[in-house]
């Protein structure tokens, strides 16, 4: 896609998503749990979750398809809650594309301009610029089995975006597409977003494509959004275990918070037990949680403090780093020491001791 | 030097074995299909007695106004079937797979009975239900003081044929809407559109491909069949004229053979015109992430108008079994609404004098059907897991018998085996085996389908998995082949020994004496007269719960076979 310059024409006016306090249930299922989540105009949004999560659901809850037993939904302020999918006035893209296959990519694209009555000239301009904006006013006259996978998504997007809606909807928009191709248009789909202003909410389950091109993401599940912040934001300070697991590595270590007077030590299972730096917040029923990079490996014994003594179970040499997998007591955690050339690296079975940095350590419930 | 040559001939080839099952399929195959089909154009477009090439039989064709009219006869019929049928189909197909509703199992199930009854059999119970004196008009004249000319002429044949071959519609565009990726429906609706202009914009042309599949399978049934229009007594019509031109004046005037031609070329036409239409747009609806259309829940009046529709129209497409059920309990049926006194009569009679036709029933159509996964199997075989030279010829020339109507196929059987004697002196043709011939050559296109199948769904890998442990081809195609594919053989033998029970167009040419003809051609010498209406429907029932046991079977077996597939997994 060429930086070309946006006329007025696709430019939709931004507007914002307030869902609030959604139940949604198959049967005696819950899917939403009292689901509330804002998005701004403009933004850039995903609901990024495992499969099973309740994201589709939410978006589809957003597009109509889906009805909830109770809340409601906003769109630039107005209540949707009630209309039908065809009069709500925000666009889809499919995972599948569903591009109609009776249909040059044209008709495709001219479909909803179609049925929106538009002028017969109009339609056809706004059709050839939505073509080229997504750079296939080339093929316009193809039918959507002769394209590949990557055309049948850019006429699937130009398809949506041609309408102007007020929010635009990308469920898993690059599961279809191969390795090569994800990052291309994932870039692709996050300049288009930029260039038109659309706000945009997207469904994945890719935590790297939600970090690389979304502003603030929604870590779904078990049909409950477990945080929302920018992608920094949830790796650096993580509500809960399942957000700090899912996106990113992170050790996981069980124990206990004791307090004696005014200071505080969290002691593991194996009874091991670290001082907890004075101007950290900890729930009761905390674990203690660090990622694979905030720890050292040292062939010293002892130390005390917040080392600990252990054995290498296996190691992947990962290029920059090395990848340690280590036991302590009757855990399991994962270490990455920088490489540099000429180090030694420890082999297997070897003893060690893991020191961990517990500044950037975190104490978190479920 | 000869190694040097062999092996590459091997490789393309197959094995030697492989080769002469080629070599015997293709040598049945060229009897029994392409010499009888070639013979009928040959003699249409040569001179009698000297064999010199001309078109005059067929200027002679053109000149005749009985021709002419009974071409333009057909073509009125086929199209007008195809038209009533999918008044009866669409609704019932539309209704069934796009809302939630109650009994859509049932109805699926009831569409599809008419098909299993010989069309012929009910042309006589809807006479007696609509026609001029039928129930309904002799209730409507009484009542109102008029009648409805359902049942006159062509308008009869169409009645008819519509109600008996709708289901062929009904179940195409059923799959194929059901097949319709529910996101296709959807973005329609993201994008703005709804209710009827979905329908015509989106799910119909979606749909289309199921349609026309069906509809033309309509058209050349109708036009290729025989014995229902001679049942009704119209006998302007092209697939009646060959046939009474080849009974009446021999198999030495051209016209029988001119109209067959016309037959063919008319059939060939058609599919032509539907592939054609098919091949065009490229429908790969079936798409990941979806799941068949959404089903809507009706509001009640709503609902309540589509319990009307249904329920009038299998009424109306029911009606011929419920005839023929109480014209075999009926001791007289006439100029009444319903008959006047009951009887088991009739059963005793086909049970007794008439039960060799059922006998040559089971035979023939059983002995067809074996010939039918036998040559479907091996071709099937041939096709998927050989890379012999002209394999492809030989699945072309198994489903052209597709392209070949019954008519045509029973002139040629006459013309071409008349001269050719049997030990006893009497001409081949005679032989009852033509019959059985004649029946696995019409249903042979069905039963490879069936077969190619059932093989595709097999993984190569288990074949190579028992001869990377020793077992020979040949082996392997007994100890694994066939055993996974047994569901998919049955299930095809069972559909080609249902249909084959049923066929009349050929078996009419060939049957040469009573005590050779199978029940469909019994029930097509009873049907003729007032008197042996009663056994005739009684036969007629018989037939209808062979063909409705095996359908029931075959559907049981294919569930079966695929539950078990399934459990594999």
């Amino acid at each position: 896609m060429s930086q070309t310059v946006i006329s007025p024409s696709l430019r939709a006016t931004a507007a914002g998503v307030r869902v609030e306090n959604v139940n949604l249930a198959y049967g005696s299922n819950p899917v939403l749990k009292n689901v509330s989540v804002e998005i701004e105009p403009g933004e850039f949004f995903a609901f990024l979750g495992p499969s099973g999560s309740g994201k589709t659901t939410l978006l589809r809850l957003i597009a109509g398809f889906n009805k909830a037993d109770s809340g409601t939904v906003f769109v630039g302020g107005k209540d949707i809650t009630d209309l039908p999918p065809w009069k709500r006035d925000v666009g889809m893209v499919f995972q599948s594309y569903a591009l109609w296959p009776h249909m040059t990519v044209q008709r495709n694209v001219a479909f909803g301009l179609e049925e929106r009555k538009v002028p017969r000239a109009e339609i056809k301009a706004r059709v050839a610029k939505a073509l080229d904006l997504v750079g296939l006013g080339h093929l316009a006259d193809r039918r959507p089995s002769q394209l590949s996978g990557g055309q049948q998504q850019r006429v699937a997007v130009a398809r949506t975006v041609v309408v102007q809606p007020k929010v635009l909807l990308l469920d898993e928009p690059l599961s279809n597409l191969d390795a090569k191709m994800r990052v291309q248009v994932r870039r692709e789909l996050r300049d288009l977003q930029q260039r038109l202003g659309l706000t945009t909410i997207f469904v994945t389950h890719d935590q790297e494509e939600a970090n690389t091109i979304c502003d603030r993401i929604a870590v779904m599940s078990d049909g409950v959004i477990q945080q929302v912040g920018s992608p920094m934001e949830l790796y650096e300070h993580p509500a809960n275990l399942f957000v700090a697991n899912f996106l990113g590595s992170a050790n996981i270590l069980d124990g206990s918070v004791l307090t004696e007077g005014a200071a505080r030590a969290f002691q593991l299972t194996g009874g091991i037990r670290f001082p907890i730096p004075a101007s950290a917040s900890v729930p009761t029923d905390a674990k203690l949680v660090f990622r694979p990079q905030d720890a050292s490996i040292g062939s010293t014994a002892g130390g005390g403090g917040n080392a600990l003594s252990g054995v290498v179970m296996h190691r992947e040499f990962l290029g920059s780093v090395v990848r340690y997998a280590v036991r302590i007591g009757d855990s399991d955690i994962i270490v990455d020491a920088p490489f540099r050339s000429g180090d030694a690296l420890y082999e297997p079975g070897a003893s060690i001791t893991v020191r961990i940095s517990l500044e950037s350590a975190l104490w978190l419930s479920s | 030097m000869a190694l040097a040559i062999a092996r590459p001939l091997g490789r393309l080839l197959a094995s030697p074995g492989q080769a002469a099952l080629a070599g015997v399929i293709a040598l049945f195959l060229l009897l029994f299909l392409v010499v009888p089909v070639t013979t009928v154009i040959y003699v249409a477009f040569t001179e009698k007695g000297t064999g010199v090439f001309t078109l005059i039989n067929f200027v002679d064709f053109f000149r005749t106004d009985l021709f002419v009219n009974a071409f333009w006869n057909s073509i009125y019929v086929s199209t007008a079937t195809v038209l009533v049928a999918s008044i009866f189909a669409l609704p019932l197909a539309y209704i069934t797979t796009r809302f939630s509703f109650r009994g859509a199992v049932l109805i699926q199930t009831l569409g599809f009975l008419p098909l299993i009854m010989p069309p012929f059999a009910g042309a006589v119970a809807m006479q007696l239900l609509f026609g001029r004196n039928g129930s309904v008009n002799l209730l409507l004249d009484d009542w109102f003081g008029f009648k409805i000319g359902l049942m006159e002429g062509l308008n009869g044949v169409v009645f008819v044929q519509a109600v008996h071959y709708f289901p062929f519609i009904l179940v195409n565009l059923s799959a194929a809407l059901r097949n319709i990726d529910r996101s296709m429906e959807e973005a329609a609706q993201n994008l703005g559109c709804s209710g009827f202009r979905l329908f015509r914009r989106v799910v119909f042309p979606l749909a289309l491909p199921g349609y026309v599949a069906g509809a033309s399978l309509v058209f050349v049934k109708v036009f290729d069949d025989l014995a229902t229009p001679l049942l009704l007594n119209v006998k302007d019509m092209l697939a009646p004229q060959a046939y009474l031109r080849v009974t009446s004046i021999g198999i030495a005037d051209p016209m029988g053979y001119v109209i067959a031609v016309v037959l063919i070329v008319v059939s060939v036409l058609a599919m032509w015109a539907s592939t054609l239409t098919l091949s065009s747009k490229d429908y790969a609806t079936v798409q990941r992430g979806g799941g068949g259309l959404a089903k809507r829940t009706l509001r009640p009046w709503e609902s309540a108008v589509a319990y009307c529709v249904v329920g009038l129209i299998l009424a109306l497409v029911l009606a011929p079994h419920l005839g023929l059920l109480l014209l075999s309990f009926a001791t007289v049926w006439s100029f009444s609404p319903l008959p006047d006194a009951y009887t088991f009569a009739h059963y005793a009679r086909v049970f007794g004098d008439s039960s060799v036709y059922i006998k040559n029933t089971l035979v023939y159509a059983s002995l067809a059907a074996l010939i039918d996964v036998l040559i479907g199997g091996a071709i099937a075989y041939l096709i998927l897991r050989t890379k012999l030279i002209g394999r492809q010829g030989l699945d072309w020339a198994a489903s052209a018998a597709l392209a070949v109507p019954g008519v045509v196929l029973g002139i040629g059987y006459l013309r071409t085996f008349y001269d050719v004697p049997m030990p006893d002196g009497r001409p081949l043709a005679t032989f009852w085996m033509m019959i059985v011939l004649a029946l696995a050559i019409r249903r042979l296109p069905y039963a490879l389908r069936a077969c190619h199948a059932a093989l595709e769904q097999i993984s190569v890998s288990l074949e190579e998995a028992a001869e990377n442990l020793g077992a020979t081809k040949m082996r392997t195609v007994r100890r694994v082949v066939v055993p996974l594919m047994t569901g998919g053989i049955l299930a095809g033998f069972i559909s080609s020994f249902a249909t084959a029970a049923v066929e009349l167009s050929a078996t009419l040419m060939l049957v040469q004496s009573n005590s050779d003809a199978p029940l469909a051609y019994g029930l097509y010498v009873l049907m003729q007269s007032p008197a042996g209406r009663g056994p005739g429907a009684a036969l007629g029932v018989i037939a209808v719960i062979l063909v409705a046991i095996c359908t029931f079977l075959s559907h049981v077996v294919i569930e079966r076979s695929q539950r078990a597939k399934g459990a594999l997994h």
